[in-house]
């Protein structure tokens, strides 16, 4: 394992990695989606994940926090299991996925994330408050706070998914296609909010689906398609020929990947 | 006069029901309020879950269980009713589940064929039962209210002596029969199921909320949705079946519906809605209980009516997107819009 540093933090070497993946397969009504995938993502690191429509993204986070179940296959989290990590564990799901016409308003969003802290039956105190409007506030939506969220644009709604994954306070995040849909202006506060997490020592791994911009974003790339087809850091991951396994022979694809390492060899 | 409608005389639809009709009126409203409030506590979340017809299914699929409950007990004991009733809603739900998880037929299908056919499967116990099996078809289907008050029976003798100290309900006479305070136990029960409902909601409201608004992250966040959907799904059967012998099977879905579906249109903060909940059950059987009176028709039908009277005045004036608004919104546009040069 790569630490970064090596004298002075001698736990750092013995502990274990946020996330460890062993054989996991899962499949829907008999048909698998995952096929045996095997990864252990470092601590601190920006992980983009990678791969055509239907291979498996969203199903291998979903299947990495326990909410699919798997055919076969472990996984661990910081060393443990999912079930007793889940407060390390911070997830921003698709923005279709939920109903934004739910009557709640952007401040009780994001401090739904502090559930995990409250403990069950017992109410937000005044702390979880002060924590969902300082993440309210890191991710620029002071003015929309006590909106309802239906009155969100699409970008804004991302960001209010984002400061709800602040407020968990995780360690390990979890996100699916958080770029999805949204605008230039959030595209790019998210990539400042991705960075200081990552500066704060947490691991996130990212669903995307954008070719080019996987390559400036992310640390490391994981190439999936049903099968981990390559994994490691972005530079020596971002190959042609890794690239067209992946994608398979989908032509649009593939000019789109020869555009795209055309423009990193340059 | 031969008019459709009865004559409207104020005394006799106002003051009457609160002066010589007072005992009757008050269980019939207390009734309609607490069945309102339950049902429409917990159709707040059914609607916000899109999962309202399951409330359609269990109140059919009551009829199963109570007509089995009757067949095995040999007895119309409110008790032995309410049991089956109870396990039918359970298993009513679990069946939907389990036909829609575990085979490619898709929820809606699956709730209108399990609660079609345990609906029939009543019918057909019930008619090849039929001398039997003394269930009255019309009760069942809309509920007999205002037999409620009939049933008032005196109350433990320790409460009658707390209750003979206090100022209000000494006097009051309607509760009252000799030294016995008297409530029907109906209604009784009814008030103990919309607490309880209203105490889970409070105790487990932000479970409840995060598991309604997103699956996903509740699950992250170490709350277990599938408990709080059978949960949520108990209390439903719960409620139904409690509100069923005084609203029937039909109304009882307007019941699940109306409060909710009014209230969210008027807000857009889940407690504000959970307030306005109440006070659109608590409307709706008053004016129910002075529109029965002055149709003389049936007190349920006329609440529910007068929910769905609410609804509308809800839809025609919220400040959202109300008809009056809208339309208010349009025509300053208009008037505001400079013409192009």
């Amino acid at each position: 394992m790569i630490t970064p540093h090596s004298a002075p933090l001698p736990q750092t070497q013995s502990q274990p990695p946020p996330l460890e993946i062993h054989d996991l397969t899962v499949a829907y009504h008999q048909r698998p989606v995952l096929w045996g995938v095997d990864l252990v993502v470092p601590a601190g690191q920006l992980v983009g994940i990678v791969g055509p429509n239907g291979a498996g993204k969203s199903t291998l986070i979903k299947a990495a926090m326990g909410l699919l179940p798997a055919a076969s296959g472990w996984v661990k989290v910081f060393g443990g299991s999912v079930s007793e990590n889940l407060r390390r564990i911070g997830y921003v799901p698709q923005r279709e996925s939920v109903d934004w016409d739910f009557p709640v308003s952007v401040h009780d969003v994001v401090l739904m994330g502090r559930y995990g802290h409250v403990g069950l039956m017992r109410r937000p105190t005044a702390h979880d408050h002060d924590v969902a409007r300082r993440c309210i506030e890191e991710v620029g939506l002071v003015a929309f706070a006590n909106r309802q969220i239906s009155d969100l644009s699409g970008g804004q709604q991302q960001r209010v998914f984002l400061a709800r994954a602040l407020a968990q306070e995780s360690d390990l995040y979890f996100m699916d296609e958080p770029f999805a849909g949204v605008d230039a202006a959030t595209e790019s506060a998210i990539i400042a909010l991705l960075q200081a997490l990552k500066a704060r020592g947490k691991t996130i791994l990212v669903v995307h689906h954008d070719l080019p911009t996987a390559r400036e974003y992310f640390d490391m790339l994981l190439l999936l398609n049903m099968r981990v087809v390559a994994f490691g850091p972005t530079e020596q991951v971002f190959k042609y020929d890794l690239l067209q396994q992946t994608y398979g022979g989908r032509l649009t694809i593939l000019s789109e990947m020869a555009e795209a390492v055309r423009q990193q060899s340059q | 006069m031969n008019t459709l409608l009865p004559a409207f005389d104020f005394q006799q639809v106002f003051i009457e029901p609160w002066t010589a009709n007072a005992a009757s009126s008050v269980w019939i409203v207390a009734m309609g309020f607490f069945v309102a409030t339950a049902c429409g506590l917990v159709g707040n979340y059914l609607i916000l879950r899109r999962m309202v017809l399951v409330g359609d299914a269990i109140s059919h699929s009551v009829l199963a269980g109570i007509a089995v409950a009757f067949l095995l007990s040999r007895s119309r004991s409110s008790g032995a009713m309410f049991v089956g009733a109870l396990v039918a809603g359970v298993i009513t739900t679990l069946l939907i589940e389990a036909i829609h998880k575990r085979t490619r037929v898709k929820q809606d299908s699956a709730i209108g064929i399990t609660f079609t056919t345990l609906f029939a499967f009543g019918v057909v116990l019930i008619s090849l039962y039929g001398g039997k099996v003394d269930l009255d078809q019309e009760c069942v289907l809309y509920g007999e209210i205002s037999n409620v008050p009939v049933m008032a029976a005196p109350l433990p003798a320790a409460l009658s002596r707390v209750a003979a100290q206090v100022p209000v309900l000494k006097d009051a006479g309607i509760f009252w029969r000799g030294a016995d305070l008297v409530a029907p136990p109906d209604v009784l029960r009814m008030a103990g199921v919309t607490l309880l409902v209203a105490l889970l909601i409070g105790v487990f409201y932000k479970e409840l909320l995060a598991s309604s608004f997103d699956p996903g992250l509740a699950f992250s966040l170490g709350i277990n949705a599938t408990v709080m959907h059978h949960a949520l799904m108990a209390a439903l059967s719960v409620v139904v079946v409690s509100a069923f012998e005084a609203v029937g099977a039909i109304l009882v879905i307007a019941m699940l519906i109306l409060p909710g579906a009014t209230s969210q249109l008027l807000s857009q903060r889940l407690p504000v809605i959970l307030g306005l909940t109440v006070l659109h059950a608590a409307l709706s059987a008053v004016l129910g209980l002075h529109l029965g009176t002055w149709l003389n028709c049936s007190i349920a039908g006329a609440m529910v009516v007068a929910g769905g009277g609410l609804f509308g005045l809800a839809w025609m004036f919220n400040t959202r997107d109300g008809i009056i608004c809208r339309w208010a919104r349009r025509s300053q546009q208009r008037s505001e819009a400079v013409p192009p040069a």
